[in-house]
């Protein structure tokens, strides 16, 4: 049985409260009575009070959400089936390329994307708002979709799928009857992924985005560009929140369904015997 | 035809919004600049046939990339990225090793919540976790505060507005990068190396430095390029961290392109910083295939 050393438990500690912190802080100073950020004056939420009278930050935070939910369903569709395309696809014309074209956006710095996608924007004359965001978002998300789901395609057993095509599906009904249920974990982890990198970008949305739609990364970065405010501190304690309850609660699920595949395997086991 | 379907669908959605943005960006990195809607003089005009691809051809310049060479803004804004990069990720490896170090070595019932706390963060907005240190470092900051009521200093420290800020900004938001692969190595490595190791008379540390660090070298070097290569280009944490004399090329490209609308010459900056970070893409590459080789033996 192993236990904490002391200097193991020193340096964890120290780690995670570099970690957290500055969150604590930020979610401690929204409650704040005082304009002034740096001093303490009283308990008080009249912060949450004149965020939700603005109706600038209500907008963006929509067109976000609109943004986030049909961008990472594109990319979820999409990145499967690159990912598929990768695992399974053989050998075909330009293979080389294509896997290319899918690891590159993972390390190119956002500020190249999002110049890149605005030159091509303005070149075939594509008016730039929502839509544009939308197709930024799903091209560099679609990528770490695939590499979710093709880490589940590459260790998945494909008798399986073999199997079903020895019974008379046919390659599509294999798929669906048989993959995508083994793979829907890694796609929709891809699809979580997805909504919450398009809800953070701000480079690309601000290269692509144009006078019709702000995000409200956007917001928030020329809102804090001057210094803090506590409004803003306000809309980050919200969104902390609500990162938080969705992990804690994403993880408790997937434990729970881990525990209750390893108990189906098991009595598998037995009947088998 | 299903197959060709399922194909063509995404590389075709990869070359039309990946691939060719790169072509223009290249294309217009080699026209002019000119004073109107949109800034550049097009190099290439299709409608006059083969006329005006000779023209293109003859048209082509490296001016904007001699202009960069001569203007030393940029030479001096790609070193002062390397710089900040390079020891922003020497200082995220001693910082994060430690952590990842003290993980590897918890209790087994411990570790799916240390790896939630680390991973916790990652899901959180970026844009806010380089924010919250606005208010922590400025001069009447938490962080000020704290140090004038213990006394340890007399006046306050100027860091927001810094290059100190911005390794700040880059330590804490990439933290996570580091100790994941670190983690990950530690926890492979086999305990009864270390007591061979101490059986034959090594102390502790000795055994550190020969045994632990050795066999944790691939998730060091991971953890390296996986901070190395995104704070290279790094716009968000200097534009806010950084003050007016933090030089990355992000924010120049960035500056470059929204406040002096030069187009030809940002596409030209990034044209660079692509080529820079080739290099280290390509080691980062290797080091994860001698990984997956060495794991298939």
């Amino acid at each position: 049985m192993r236990r904490f050393t002391w200097f193991n438990a020193t340096s964890l500690t120290l780690g995670f409260v570099f970690l957290y912190l500055p969150m604590v802080i930020l979610v401690i100073y929204s409650f704040n009575a005082s304009k002034l950020v740096t001093v303490w004056a009283g308990f008080s939420t009249k912060w949450y009070g004149t965020l939700f009278q603005n109706e600038a930050f209500l907008d963006a935070a929509w067109v976000t959400v609109k943004v986030a939910v049909v961008s990472s369903t594109f990319a979820a569709v999409l990145g499967t089936m690159a990912a598929y395309v990768l695992v399974r696809g053989g050998r075909f014309m330009g293979r080389t390329l294509f896997s290319g074209m899918i690891y590159a956006p993972l390390v190119m710095p956002e500020v190249i994307t999002g110049l890149s996608l605005l030159l091509l924007f303005i070149g075939i004359g594509f008016d730039r708002g929502m839509m544009t965001i939308i197709l930024a978002h799903t091209t560099f998300s679609m990528c770490y979709v695939s590499v979710v789901v093709s880490s589940r395609l590459v260790s998945f057993d494909r008798s399986l799928e073999e199997a079903a095509l020895d019974l008379g599906c046919s390659a599509f009904e294999a798929f669906r009857l048989v993959t995508l249920p083994i793979i829907a974990p890694a796609v929709i982890s891809g699809w979580l992924l997805a909504f919450t990198l398009s809800l953070d970008d701000l480079v690309i949305a601000s290269f692509t985005s144009g006078p019709s739609a702000t995000t409200l990364p956007i917001k928030i970065y020329s809102a804090v560009r001057l210094g803090v405010s506590p409004e803003i501190n306000a809309l980050s304690t919200i969104m902390i929140s609500i990162v938080t309850v969705g992990v804690i609660s994403a993880s408790l699920i997937s434990k729970r369904a881990a525990v209750k595949q390893k108990r189906d395997e098991m009595a598998a086991e037995r009947t088998a015997d | 035809m299903r197959r060709f379907t399922l194909i063509a669908v995404p590389y075709f959605w990869l070359l039309v919004l990946f691939l060719v943005p790169f072509i223009i960006v290249f294309k217009i990195s080699l026209s002019d600049t000119a004073l109107a809607i949109p800034p550049y003089t097009p190099t290439l005009d299709l409608s006059s046939g083969w006329e005006g691809i000779r023209g293109f051809f003859a048209a082509l310049d490296w001016e904007n990339f001699t202009f960069l060479t001569t203007d030393d803004l940029y030479w001096k804004a790609y070193l002062s990225s390397l710089q900040i990069a390079a020891i922003s990720t020497l200082l995220t490896l001693l910082v994060g090793y430690p952590v990842a170090y003290g993980m590897a070595q918890s209790p087994d019932e411990w570790r799916p919540t240390l790896m939630m706390l680390v991973i916790l963060p990652f899901w959180t907005s970026f844009l806010i976790r380089v924010y919250s240190w606005m208010g922590i470092l400025s001069n009447e900051g938490f962080l000020n505060q704290f140090l004038l009521w213990t006394g340890l200093i007399s006046e306050p420290l100027q860091i927001l507005n810094t290059n100190k800020a911005v390794y700040i900004g880059i330590i804490y938001t990439y933290l996570p990068f580091m100790i994941l692969p670190i983690y990950s190595a530690l926890e492979k490595l086999d305990a009864s190396l270390l007591e061979a190791a101490e059986d034959l008379g090594c102390s502790r540390i000795t055994a550190f430095w020969l045994v632990t660090i050795p066999l944790s070298k691939q998730g060091i070097i991971a953890g390296c390029f996986l901070v190395f290569i995104p704070a290279l280009g790094e716009f968000v944490i200097p534009s806010l961290l950084g003050g007016s004399k933090t030089l990355m090329i992000g924010k120049v490209l960035w500056e470059e392109f929204f406040s002096n609308r030069d187009w030809p010459v940002a596409s030209a900056v990034a044209v660079i910083l692509l080529l820079i970070l080739i290099i280290p893409i390509v080691l980062f590459q290797r080091n994860e295939q001698k990984q997956r080789e060495a794991e298939g033996q």
